[in-house]
């Protein structure tokens, strides 16, 4: 049972279904990382998919951006409570990149440049559920967000969707990633709050 | 050292919600104060974690937000500190209304990555902006509390000298700890640096160098931390060794 906390009488009290438990909605794009923000050049940059055989399939910027490019308007969940509606997105969806690569695993840990490193069943990327993001309401991506090129997962808590994406890696049993082994949950589905351990 | 100390993740109990009770206030800043809390049965936090805190209106209604705590070590007590945020639900109530003997829950400690241990023996570096201030202070009372000898510096960044969180101790003098004050838009009387945001000049003049390799902690509102982190990269700190906390809009 909650105790009562005197005077306290809140402020957003209109209950909306598309609000996951316990979020607030924000206009802002908050800004959370654990360390400096690389700066990746598109020239340098490459995004790979590993196999558990240590098959690499890879794309630089120009052969991801020949790929289908697909527009994505979707709500975003922070597990530090902020959700934002309506943000639009452009990308390439995981389910093109994976049409050529045969899974050898059911458990996924994304890389980042950087060194951040988040873990996902292989399941929650693909059907039309996960994408490689390089824009952000009409422009490119910014560095601070992700640029150039993020993980966008917008089913789970935005810590799933790492920035700065570089690769892919296939993994038979679910490893815990970088927030994962700092008290963060498994999995990150807003709407069970699994927020922490 | 504690069993806490040793482990490399906090502890599986942040699901519980524990009853605080405010012991006392204190202004800090005409936008903020600080929060002593008797919390039974929080058991300690690292320095440099924080805390969900959940407020409920008398029909149920429920807020919670995340704060980092300005306290470390053992015990029940929790030491919280404050800005307001003008349009915020939760902040402009622990700034304007909480009283000394209010009640309202904690759920914690969170987070394991953003933290200092007495075990540590590197040199650190902590640069904060505003409010940022509130870990970092539970870094430096950690580091003072258990005897450590491990270098310390701080470069604190705030809009005036009225801005400032936990002033008077942090001009206490401390053998192990060095303070650089910055101010942004009024410096005190005398001050030899015009008031500026803080800049790669001014890290590189007060911070430590990056070929002692110290532990960096950077924290405040996003632009500060990211201005800060890019100027420590470019000054040759190992990105790996620079942790940022951000709040804020982008």
């Amino acid at each position: 049972m909650a105790v009562i906390s005197r005077g306290f009488t809140g402020r957003s009290r209109e209950h909306n279904p598309e609000l996951p438990p316990g979020q607030y909605l924000t206009a802002d794009f908050p800004v959370l990382s654990a360390g400096p923000t690389p700066d990746i050049d598109t020239a340098d940059w490459q995004f790979g998919i590993r196999k558990d055989d240590a098959t690499l399939h890879t794309w630089t910027w120009d052969e991801l951006h020949a790929l289908p490019i697909e527009d994505i308007d979707t709500d975003i969940h922070c597990v530090t409570r902020w959700s934002k509606f309506g943000t639009s997105w452009r990308g390439v969806s995981l389910d093109t990149l994976f049409a050529g690569v045969e899974p050898s695993d059911e458990y996924v840990m994304a890389h980042s440049y950087g060194g951040y490193t988040t873990n996902v069943p292989l399941e929650d990327l693909l059907g039309g559920k996960a994408w490689i993001a390089f824009e952000f309401d009409g422009e490119p991506l910014d560095p601070e967000h992700g640029g150039p090129a993020r993980l966008l997962i917008p089913h789970l808590y935005f810590w799933k969707s790492a920035k700065w994406i570089r690769s892919l890696e296939m993994m038979p049993s679910d490893e815990p990633g970088f927030w994962e082994q700092n008290g963060y949950n498994m999995y990150g589905d807003p709407w069970l709050e699994q927020r922490y351990w | 050292m504690t069993e806490r100390e040793t482990r490399d993740a906090p502890p599986h109990r942040v699901g519980l919600w524990h009853v605080g009770v405010v012991v006392s206030t204190n202004t800090e800043t005409p936008t903020g104060r600080s929060i002593v809390l008797d919390v039974p049965g929080w058991g300690g936090n690292l320095a440099g974690q924080h805390a969900d805190v959940r407020l409920t209106a008398p029909d149920g209604y429920q807020a919670v937000r995340s704060y980092s705590i300005a306290s470390a070590g053992d015990g029940d007590r929790v030491e919280l500190a404050v800005d307001r945020f003008p349009t915020g639900e939760v902040s402009p109530y622990l700034v304007d209304e909480l009283q000394p003997g209010d009640e309202l829950e904690l759920r914690g400690p969170l987070g394991g990555w953003f933290v200092w241990r007495p075990s540590q023996t590197e040199s650190v570096q902590l640069i904060g902006g505003g409010s940022g201030i509130v870990p970092l202070m539970a870094m430096i009372r950690s580091h003072t509390a258990s005897g450590s000898t491990a270098p310390f510096r701080l470069l604190y960044s705030v809009r005036t000298p009225d801005d400032a969180f936990f002033r008077s101790e942090l001009d206490t003098p401390n053998p192990h700890l060095d303070v650089t004050w910055l101010y942004t838009r009024r410096t005190p009387d005398g001050w030899p640096r015009p008031a500026s945001r803080i800049a790669l000049a001014d890290i590189e003049a007060s911070a430590f160098a990056a070929s002692l390799a110290p532990a960096v902690f950077v924290c405040g509102p996003t632009g500060f931390v990211e201005t800060v982190a890019n100027d420590l990269v470019a000054l040759g700190h190992d990105p790996q060794r620079v942790k940022t906390e951000r709040f804020g809009g982008a």
